[in-house]
Order: structure tokens, then sequence, then C-alpha cells
């Protein structure tokens, strides 16, 4: 099995990878001939029967038609389609239907980041982990507007709509970090709603699971906080540099005055922070969108407590 | 043809011989630039649908500079990665309003609305289209509709892409009605259009024009409205609704009301993608035009190639659904679709073909015009085999929403429409001016435009193929050399285009006479009517001897230039 | 251009004889006709998609709509088509004053039509049986009964503005008329706008069992 990027295509890393890579050589090799062709053909003519002096006060003598050609060059590229048709629908077949035994994963696409809920009870954001050799179906739906999941090695992609769950599935034959992307366009961040997908030999994901369903109990707060403003994709929004995004910077909110889109003011506090994350839309900071998410459901109490450590400690920081 | 005619005295073409020649100019005293009145005001109320051809030239023109430097300023930004000098909002609006002011600006109107506008009565032997007043009509509703998508771009500019998909298009918070208005406008001027040369070839052609003594550019027209007149009343009604939604929340579209947004989908790709052949018809209509004239040859299948214009223009209805492969249809859906996108591409198959067959035992001249045929022949067969490609669902399940889609459809618009555009500006320039432009600047400008645009857009197959999404204002780092690789490309591109257009503009005032038919070509325009014709086109109804392209029985005649 | 008998002033000059002009107009009529149907055809889609989704909630809703006024409005347009039609008739045989009257009568019948809906709109603002977001009524059951509303309004609000268009183009035509411009050798003007008038009215015979009678 080759499993290596080619010129064109990337690492084929899944199950069905191969059959698609087939048929794109194929109609590659079709096509290059028939480009060739119809190059070859014009260049040729093109220098054969170049005008030359006196030509004009002569009558044209080639042929007007043939039907016999006609027929031929309807005919052939029609077969070929043909095939290419019916080729590439079984493939799609194969992409659909989800094999029986396979581990589900929730999927939930929202503005502008993924997360992932395994039947373990594990979750994770922008960063799906799945076993190698192992069917997954993904189980998706959208928060808000269409996204699109899609994992370029995996050859799989499939629209994650608001109204209706969506799935697709894949399995994974190799080991090793693979991009995943956005590919429906959903507004500011759409090139930033980008991820990974870590593919874990049977026994590293058994003991990932282990380890993040536990939870990272004896950490430092303020390191577990840090770890998860990457992990939950605060980052997209929020820097802690100072300069705003979508969302205001972390430095220094907390113990500040927050001014509000509704002229009224507040002092962040712990409490407030907390609000923040769970109900953002409560008090929407002035300048800002609504847009932030809610994280409800998404983060345990103690995730939430350590960001509001890690958060509590930027402000003391710029002090 | 029969072979009784090639035994028969060989027929020589008409030369259209202007009363008088002014000596300053060197052009017929009697043209409609001078005759249909003079100033700003005899332009701007003008029923002649030549000076209304003029008319579209300018707006038109001026759409695909300004939706040119649009697509300059995207390749700047994607040179490298991450922010360089616009950040992701300014991106979002400009890759919206590079495609929605080409798409909906620019290539719809363009041949139809120019050259067809000025070559259509001309071909068929008419004094005019059928209704000169909705002809005049359909630029001022283009105007009105250019005025009102204008507003947005000046009000926080929509950010939704050019198809507006739900539920973004109806929550973000940029300016979207006037884009979506200004589209709906500017159906009813593609509308205008269409409905006027359904009639105009229906009830016009001069006596003795049979449909299938037409010139192919006819043909090509006339399926292309079929299309315009079918389609954009779907894309009107979906627009308005989508306008609705945002403006009353109507919930049709909008799930949080019970609403689909995947219906949206499929009304704009009802309309959508019969459009894409609104946009090549009539570029192929011009290719027929090129090859024959410049090959001095009978148009090779002469009825495969009109024929497949229709079956074009029929199928195409039925195939929108591929651009939703992602988007979660049945697999009976899917199914029909794919099959009928590949049934969609064997016209095209036929007209390649025979056009390449054309080439056969010609008398091959390569004016700058013929250099476009070729040019198209070699980038809208790529452009064809890809979508050929991305046809095939499992494919496109990988290439949906990639560069490699970009790619496909710059290389049929750019590659194919913008090349005949060009090419058929090239050739009716000196008809519609009555001069001539410099063949060594359009040789030179062809060649910057064509390494150009492979240079930016074949490398953009490559990042498709690899994973690279469309609609990105960043990039993971893998992909930074292609990126830069096509951004250099567009460069060349740009400069080409803007060659290409000084030497035209340079043409209008300082080029040679160019005499009533250069080219030695048969269709009417040339052999009956001066450069630049009177107002009413013909002095009197022309005699039909010959079809567009018998150059087996007929014998050109040519004018010496200067 | 002079009026002679070959080439009266109505004639245009891109035109060769009136039966050239005639069989184009017509041509051209029935084409931007199409383009009506279609227009209107999408909406018809979207009320048969949601219909075949919310069988029940269409049935619930269609309910509020009073089908005596929706059948008396059916009548009053069937009988605008009729007078329209007479119109024509009357120049065919000469008769420009009768016709102009008959014109009238169908702008009076239209406006009736007009004042009808007018009241059943007045109505449902009131009691709050509103398009998408606005919709406030309370007494139909089911998930959403504004989707119903939404596209009653669209589609005979849209129908509405057609009837309205025909007022203006039906007055322009009396002007004309009183001019001296028709006569049975030219009324094409007055024949086009009768098959728009005609296409209205088919609209609405859709329309009124669609959304009064749904079953
Ligand atoms: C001028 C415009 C134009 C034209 C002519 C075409 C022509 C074709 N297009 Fe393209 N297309 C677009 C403009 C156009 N397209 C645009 C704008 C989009 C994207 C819109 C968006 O999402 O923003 C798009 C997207 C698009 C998609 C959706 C991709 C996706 O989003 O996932 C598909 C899928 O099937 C497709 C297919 C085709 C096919 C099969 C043809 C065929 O008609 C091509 C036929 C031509 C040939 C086949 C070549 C000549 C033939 C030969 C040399 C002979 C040999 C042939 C064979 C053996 C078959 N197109
Ligand atoms: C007819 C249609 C048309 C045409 C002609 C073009 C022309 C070009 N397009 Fe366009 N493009 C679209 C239709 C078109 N495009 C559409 C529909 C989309 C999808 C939008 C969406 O996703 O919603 C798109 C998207 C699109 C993208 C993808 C953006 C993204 O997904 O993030 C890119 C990126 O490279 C691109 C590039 C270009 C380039 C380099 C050209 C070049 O060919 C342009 C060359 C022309 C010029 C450069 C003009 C010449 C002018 C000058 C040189 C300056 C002159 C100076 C003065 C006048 C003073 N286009
Ligand atoms: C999609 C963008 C986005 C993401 C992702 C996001 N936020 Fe926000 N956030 C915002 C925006 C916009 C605001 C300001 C408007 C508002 O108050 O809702 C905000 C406000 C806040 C505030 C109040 C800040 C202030 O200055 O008063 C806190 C605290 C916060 N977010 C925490 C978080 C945390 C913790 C996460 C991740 C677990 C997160 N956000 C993820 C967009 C985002
Ligand atoms: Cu989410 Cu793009
Ligand atoms: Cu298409």
């Amino acid at each position: 099995m080759d499993t290596t990027a080619t010129f064109w295509l990337p690492v084929p890393a899944s199950t069905v990878a191969q059959d698609i890579d087939a048929l794109w050589s194929f109609v590659f090799w079709i096509s290059t001939f028939f480009f060739l062709l119809i190059l070859g053909m014009m260049i040729v003519f093109a220098i054969r029967y170049r005008r030359r002096a006196g030509d004009v006060e002569r009558l044209d003598k080639g042929p007007s038609h043939n039907n016999p050609l006609e027929a031929a060059w309807i005919i052939i590229p029609t077969l070929i389609v043909l095939v290419i048709f019916v080729w590439g629908f079984r493939g799609y077949m194969k992409m659909t239907v989800v094999p029986a035994n396979s581990m589900e994963v929730k999927v939930t696409g929202q503005k502008w980041f993924w997360s992932f809920a395994y039947p373990e009870g594990a979750s994770s954001v922008n960063d799906l982990v799945v076993p190698v050799d192992t069917p997954v179906k993904l189980l998706m739906s959208s928060q808000d507007v269409i996204h699109s999941f899609y994992v370029p090695a995996f050859r799989v992609k499939r629209d994650v709509l608001p109204n209706r769950y969506q799935v697709a599935w894949f399995e994974a034959n190799q080991v090793g970090e693979f991009d995943l992307f956005c590919t429906e366009y959903c507004g500011t961040s759409h090139s930033d709603m980008i991820g990974k997908v870590r593919v874990l030999s049977k026994a590293d994901y058994a003991s990932w699971l282990e380890e993040s369903t536990i939870g990272a109990e004896g950490m430092d707060p303020v390191e577990l906080g840090r770890k998860l403003y990457t992990a939950k994709a605060c980052m997209t929004c929020h820097s802690v540099d100072g300069n705003p995004g979508n969302g205001p910077t972390f430095k220094g909110v907390f113990g500040h005055q927050v001014e509000f889109a509704d002229g009224s003011s507040l002092m962040a506090d712990e409490n407030y922070i907390r609000e923040s994350i769970l109900s953002p839309r409560a008090k929407i900071v002035a300048g800002f969108q609504p847009i932030m998410p809610t994280y409800q459901g998404l983060l345990k109490d103690a995730e939430i407590d350590a960001l509001v450590a890690y958060i509590k400690s930027l402000g003391a920081e710029s002090e | 043809m029969s072979n009784a005619a090639t035994h028969t005295e060989p027929l020589r073409s008409n030369l259209a011989v202007p009363d008088q020649i002014d000596e300053k100019t060197g052009l017929p005293r009697e043209n409609y630039i001078q005759d249909g009145g003079k100033g700003l005001k005899s332009w701007l109320l003008t029923m002649d649908h030549k000076r209304i051809a003029i008319l579209y030239l300018i707006t038109v023109v001026a759409a695909f500079f300004v939706g040119g430097i649009m697509a300059l300023l995207i390749r700047l930004e994607l040179f490298l990665p991450d922010e360089q000098f616009f950040n992701a909002d300014q991106y979002n609006q400009l890759f919206t309003l590079h495609g929605a002011i080409m798409i909906f600006l620019f290539i719809i109107p363009s041949i139809p609305a120019i050259l067809g506008n000025f070559v259509l009565p001309l071909q068929i032997g008419a004094k005019d289209v059928a209704f000169p007043k909705l002809n005049l009509a359909s630029w001022y509703v283009y105007m009105l509709g250019a005025g009102i998508t204008l507003i947005s771009i000046f009000t926080s500019a929509a950010d939704t892409g050019w198809t507006f998909y739900t539920p973004y298009s109806s929550s973000t918070s940029t300016s979207v009605i006037p884009m979506t208005m200004g589209v709906f406008v500017l159906g009813f001027s593609s509308i205008f259009t269409g409905l006027n040369f359904i009639v105009t070839v229906h009830k016009l052609r001069a006596p003795g024009l049979t449909w299938f003594k037409m010139p192919l550019m006819v043909w090509g027209l006339y399926a292309t409205a079929i299309i315009q007149v079918l389609a954009t009343p779907v894309l009107g009604i979906t627009v308005l609704l989508l306008t609705l939604e945002r403006a009353f929340g109507i919930g049709i579209f909008d799930p949080a009301m019970g609403g689909d947004p995947v219906l949206y989908q499929h009304f704009f790709w009802f309309y959508s993608h019969p459009a894409v052949y609104i946009m090549i018809l009539p570029g192929m209509g011009i290719m027929s035009d090129l090859i024959a004239t410049f090959s001095h040859r009978k148009i090779f299948g002469y009825k495969f190639v009109a024929f497949s214009s229709l079956a074009i223009a029929l199928v195409s209805f039925l195939v929108w659904g591929h651009h939703m492969f992602t988007s979660g249809q049945s697999e009976i859906a899917v199914m029909i679709f794919s099959f009928l996108t590949f049934m969609v591409g064997i016209p095209s198959a036929i007209k390649v073909f025979n056009w390449t067959t054309t080439l056969y035992k010609g008398s091959i001249s390569f004016a700058v015009p013929m250099l476009y045929a070729l040019g198209f022949l070699f980038l809208f067969t790529i452009g064809g085999l890809t979508g050929i490609v991305i046809g095939a669902l499992s494919l496109d399940i990988h290439l949906h929403d990639t560069y490699f889609i970009v790619a496909h459809f710059h290389y049929v618009m750019v590659g194919g429409t913008v090349m005949a555009l060009i090419g058929g500006l090239y050739y009716w320039w000196p008809k519609i001016w009555g001069r001539m432009y410099s063949r060594t600047l359009g040789v030179f400008a062809f060649l910057l435009v064509f390494v150009g645009f492979n240079m930016t857009f074949f490398t953009q197959f490559i990042l498709g193929a690899r994973g690279m999404p469309r609609r990105y204002f960043t990039y993971v780092e893998q992909f930074q050399p292609l990126h830069a690789f096509s951004s250099s490309g567009a460069m060349v591109m740009g400069l080409g285009f803007l060659l290409v257009a000084i030497n035209l503009w340079w043409a209008i005032k300082h080029g040679k006479p160019a005499g009533s038919n250069p080219w030695g070509a048969l269709t009417l325009e040339w052999t009956e009517c001066t450069s630049p014709p009177i107002p009413h086109n013909f002095k009197e109804t022309p005699k039909i001897e010959y079809g567009a392209y018998e150059y087996d029985r007929v014998i050109p005649t040519m004018e010496k230039q200067g | 251009m002079a009026d002679s008998a070959a080439h009266p002033r109505w004639l245009q000059h891109h035109f060769t004889s009136a039966g050239q002009q005639r069989e184009s107009a017509k041509l051209g009529m029935w084409i931007f006709l199409v383009t009506e149907i279609l227009f209107f055809g999408g909406l018809f889609c979207a009320y048969a998609i949601y219909h075949a989704w919310n069988p029940d909630i269409f049935h619930e809703a269609h309910k509020a709509l009073d089908w005596r006024l929706g059948g008396l409005n059916t009548l009053v347009l069937i009988t605008s088509s009729l007078t329209m039609a007479l119109a024509i008739r009357s120049l065919q045989v000469n008769k420009a004053k009768l016709a102009n009257g008959y014109l009238w009568a169908t702008i009076l019948l239209a406006l009736t039509f007009m004042v009808i809906k007018y009241f059943e709109y007045a109505h449902k603002f009131h009691v709050g049986q509103l398009p998408g977001k606005y919709y406030t009524y309370t007494g139909i059951e089911g998930t959403s009964p504004h989707i119903f509303f939404s596209l009653y309004f669209m589609m005979t609000g849209l129908h509405g503005l057609h009837v309205m268009i025909g007022i203006g183009v039906i007055l322009w035509l009396i002007i004309r008329n009183r001019r001296g411009d028709f006569s049975n050798a030219y009324y094409n003007p007055v024949e086009m706008t009768g098959l728009y008038w005609h296409l209205v009215d088919l609209i609405w015979i859709y329309l009124f069992p669609l959304f009064y009678l749904v079953g």
C-alpha cells in the first residue's frame, strides 16, 4: 500500500482513499490524453495549414462534415464518462454507507471551532483523536451557520448543518496527525476553523481516553487554564497580548471596569468571567458582536475554575 | 455541401463600399458614430443597437477592471499566510465583491450585451433588434442594478461569498440587502436582452436567411437567450426571498424558524448552474465564427455545433445538484445529478472536436483574434475536463470547496469566456470603430495573458487537490510556495489585460482605417456593411446568396489594410 | 416618418410590415409571460415543499382564511378578464369608445379586488397572523404556522403588485385610446396587456385553492 503523498494528492490515510486515488489517476490520464490529442491536432494543423500567399483565391477543399467521425466522438466520450460515473458513484456509496461496528463521535461545528464528544464521555475541541484501523462514524450538527468537515488525507468531506444531523465516516489506516479544515464559508474566522485529526495506535488511544476522562487533576489551575485556552479554542477570538480580536483580549480584564453595549458597566470578577463563559449573551462588551458561543456542557466545573484562574493571572500580571 | 457547387463558377463575396470617405479620418462619411446624433444626450437616449452596445462596452469593461483589481488584491493578500494588507473581514468582503461583480456585472452581460447587441442584427440582416426601447431599458436597468450594488460596497460590503448561502447571509451584520436587490434588478436587464434576442432571431432574419445559414454566433446567442429567459426569474425570486428573509425574518430558509437552508441552495443553483452556460455559450458562438473565418473554412459539422448549443441549454437545467454533493442530498438525487453532469459535457466535447477538425486543410491566419481562439481551445479543454473530474461523485467529495474548484471555474470563465470576449473584441473592433489596432502589441499582450493565466490557475489545481480550501483568508504553511507562484502569475496576467485595453483604446482614435472586410469573412456584417456601419446598418435589405461559412463556394473579397 | 398606407405612424422603422411587428410583439409577450410563470413558479415550488413537510399545519392554518372573500375575489377577477377581452373585441370592430368603457370596467373590478384584499390583510394584521418573526397569533396549533402566512403574504402580495401594475398599464391604454392611437388596424398594446391580465387572473385561480381551500 502506498502511504505517501503524491505530487497531486495528500497522504492517503483512510481506507476509502485508495479507491478515490485510483479513480483520480484514471480520470487524470484520460484527461491528459484528450488534452494532448486536441493540442496536438491544433498545433499540427496550425503549422501544416498556415496561410500562404495566394491562398485566399482558392476555394476551401476540406471536408465539411463526416457523420461516422461525429458518431465516434460522441460515443467514445460517452462510454468513457459512463465508466467514470459508475466508478465515482460506487466510491461515493462506499463513503456514505457507515459500517455497522463503527465507533460514534458527536461533532459540533460552531463559529469557529469544532468540538468532539466521544462515546466514553471524553470531549475535545479542534482536536479529533481516533484509534487507527477502526471505523469512526461522525454524527455532526452545527450550532449556527453551515460548516463543512474536511480531512484531505481521508478524502472525507461533509457539510454540517444547523437543522439536521449529517453523517460521515472514515477508517484511518495510518498513525499520524492530519489537517482538519472547515470548507463551508462561515464568516470572519472561517480560515481559522481548522484543527487536527490525531490517529493513535489502539493502545495510545486507550490511554488518551483515560487521561482525558480523569481530567487534569492535580495540575496547577493556571497551567490547566493556559492549556484549555488553546485546547478549547478561546484563542481564536481572544488574545493574551492586549490586542482585541473577535473578542476582547484577556490581558488585564480581571479586576477592570467593563463597559457593556447597553451602557451599563461592571467590575470583572470571578462570577462575571464564569457567566461570560456559560452565557455569553447575558452581557455584551461594548464594541463587540454577540458572537461568542456558550460553553455550557463543553467545560467541566474544574475546567471553568481553571480558565477563571488563568484569566485572573493575566489580569494580575498587567498591573 | 453538395458536390455540384464545386463545379460551378465560384462566387465572390460582396464588399460594402461607402458612399463617401472622409478625407481627414479615412472612414466612411456616413456611419452610426457620427450620424446617430451628437453629444452625450444622443448616446444616452439612443435606440440604435450599435450604440447601446457601446454603452454596455464601457460599463461592463469598467466592471471587469474593478473586479480584476479586487482579484489582484486577493492574490496580494494570499502571497503569504496570515494578515498582510487586509484583515479577515476585509478579505471576505473582497472575494465576495470580486465574485459578485465578475459574475453579475461582468460576465453575464458581457458577450451578449456588448458583442451580441452589436453584431446580432448585422449578422441576420436586420435594421435593429425587435424591441429597441427595451434594449435601451435593459442598459438603464443594468446601471440601476449596478448602482444598488454599489451601495453595498460603500456600506460595509457583503461578506457572504457570491452564493449568499443561508443562514450565514441572513445573519451576518454586513449589508447583504443592497447586494441581493442589485442582483434582482440586474436579472431584469438580462431577461430583457434574452427576450429581445429570441424575438429578433425568430422574426427579423433577412428573407432567405434560413436557420442553418445563420452564423453560429447567432445560434450561440439564441441558446443563451433561452437560458436567460428561463433561469433568471428563478434567481429573481430566490434573492427576493432572501431579502425578505433578512428584512422580515419570514423563516423560509431559517432553520431556527422551521425553514431549510439547503432549500436555498437548490433555488440558487437552479439558476446559477444554467448561468454558467449563459457565460460560455456566446463565447462558443464567437469561437465558431473566429475559427471558420481565420481558417477560411466551412465550419466542420455545422449542424452538430448548432444543435449542441441547444442541447447544452436544455440539459443545463437538470444538473444544478452537482454543486451540493456534500450537503446531504439523497443517494438517488446525487446519482442523477452526477449522471446528467456527464451528459452535459458531451455536447461541449462535440464542439471542441469540430472546431479542431475545422482547422484541417484550412488556410490559417494568425491574426490576433485567432490567437485568442486557439487560446480558448487550449484553456477551455482543461477547464472542461476538470469539470468532468469534479462531476465524478467520489472525487468531488474530496475536491469540493477547494482551490481545485476555483481553478476549474477560472479556466472555463477566464480561459473560456474572457478569451472569447477579447478575441471577439479584436475581431469586431475594426467593424465597430473602423480602425485597426497594433498586431505586435496584440500578440505580446496575448502571450502575457496566456502565460500569466496558466501560472495563476494551473497552480491552483495542485493546491486544491492537495486540500487547500477556498475562501480562506490565511492558510497552513505547506501551501505557501504555490500560493506565491499563483500570485506572481496574476500580476503577469493583469499586465496583459492592461495592454489589451491600451491597444484597443489607442486604435479607436489612431488606428489605420480597416476597410469593410479586413479578415475576408463571409458573414453579413463584413460583406454588406461598411466599417463602421451606417445608422440603419444596410443600404437595402441584404440578399442571402450563401451561408455564413461557405468558403467552399465563395471566395471572400478581402480588403488590404491602410 | 410620413404617415402613409405603406408605412403608418405606428409601424416602427426596423420592421418591414405590420404583420412582422405584431408577430414580434406577440412572441415577445409570450416569452415575458413565461418568465412571469417561472417567477411565481419558484414560490409555488416553495409552497409545495413546505406543504409536503407540514400538511397538518397548512390544513389548520388555512382555516384562518375566509374562503367566501377569496371566492368573491375569484369571481371579480374572472369578470375583469372578460371585460378586458371585450375591450379588445371592441377595438377589433373599431368601437374605440366602447373599448374604453370596458377598460374602465376592468380597472373598477381590479380595484374591487384590491379593496377586498385590503380588508383581508387588515384583519390578519390585526390578529397577528403575520409572516415569519412577526407572527404573534396563538390560535393555531403546530410547530411553524408562520411559514404558511409567510407564503400567503408573499404570494398574494406579489400577485397584488401585479394587479396594481396592471391597473397602471390599463390607465395608460385608456389615455392612448382617447388620443385615438388604436383602431382595428393597430391595437397591439391592448392585446398584449390583455394577455398579461389573463395571466394575472390565472395565477389567482391557482392561489385561491392553494390557500383558501387546502384540505
Ligand atoms: C463558464 C462557466 C462554466 C462552464 C462552461 C462549466 C462547465 C462544466 N462544469 Fe463547472 N463550474 C463553474 C463554471 C463553469 N463550469 C463555476 C462558476 C463553478 C463554481 C461555482 C462556485 O461554487 O462558486 C463550477 C462548479 C462546478 C461543479 C461543482 C464543484 C463543487 O463545487 O464541488 C461541477 C461538478 O460537477 C462542475 C462541472 C462542470 C462540467 C462537467 C462542465 C462541462 O460543461 C464541461 C464540458 C467540457 C469538456 C468535457 C471539455 C471538452 C471535451 C473534450 C476535450 C473531449 C473529451 C471529453 C471527454 C472524454 C468527456 N462545475
Ligand atoms: C468572470 C468571472 C471571473 C473573472 C474574470 C475572475 C478573474 C480572476 N480571479 Fe476570480 N473569482 C470569480 C470569478 C472571476 N474571477 C468567482 C465567481 C469567485 C468566487 C467568489 C466566491 O468564492 O464567492 C472567484 C474567486 C477567486 C479567488 C478565490 C478566493 C478565495 O476563495 O478565497 C481567487 C484567488 O486567487 C481569484 C483570482 C482571480 C484572478 C487573479 C483573476 C484575474 O483573471 C483577474 C485579471 C484582471 C485584472 C487584473 C484586471 C486588469 C487590471 C489591472 C492590471 C489594473 C489596471 C489599472 C488601472 C485600470 C488603473 N478569484
Ligand atoms: C467565536 C469567538 C469566541 C470564542 C471562541 C470565545 N469567545 Fe469569549 N468573547 C467573544 C466576544 C466577541 C466577546 C465580547 C462580547 C461578549 O461579551 O459577548 C467575548 C467575551 C468574553 C469574556 C468577557 C471579556 C471582557 O472583556 O469582559 C470572557 C471572560 C470570555 N469571552 C471568555 C472566553 C473563554 C474562556 C473562551 C474559551 C473557553 C472564549 N471566551 C471563547 C468571542 C469568543
Ligand atoms: Cu466553519 Cu467555515
Ligand atoms: Cu454547475
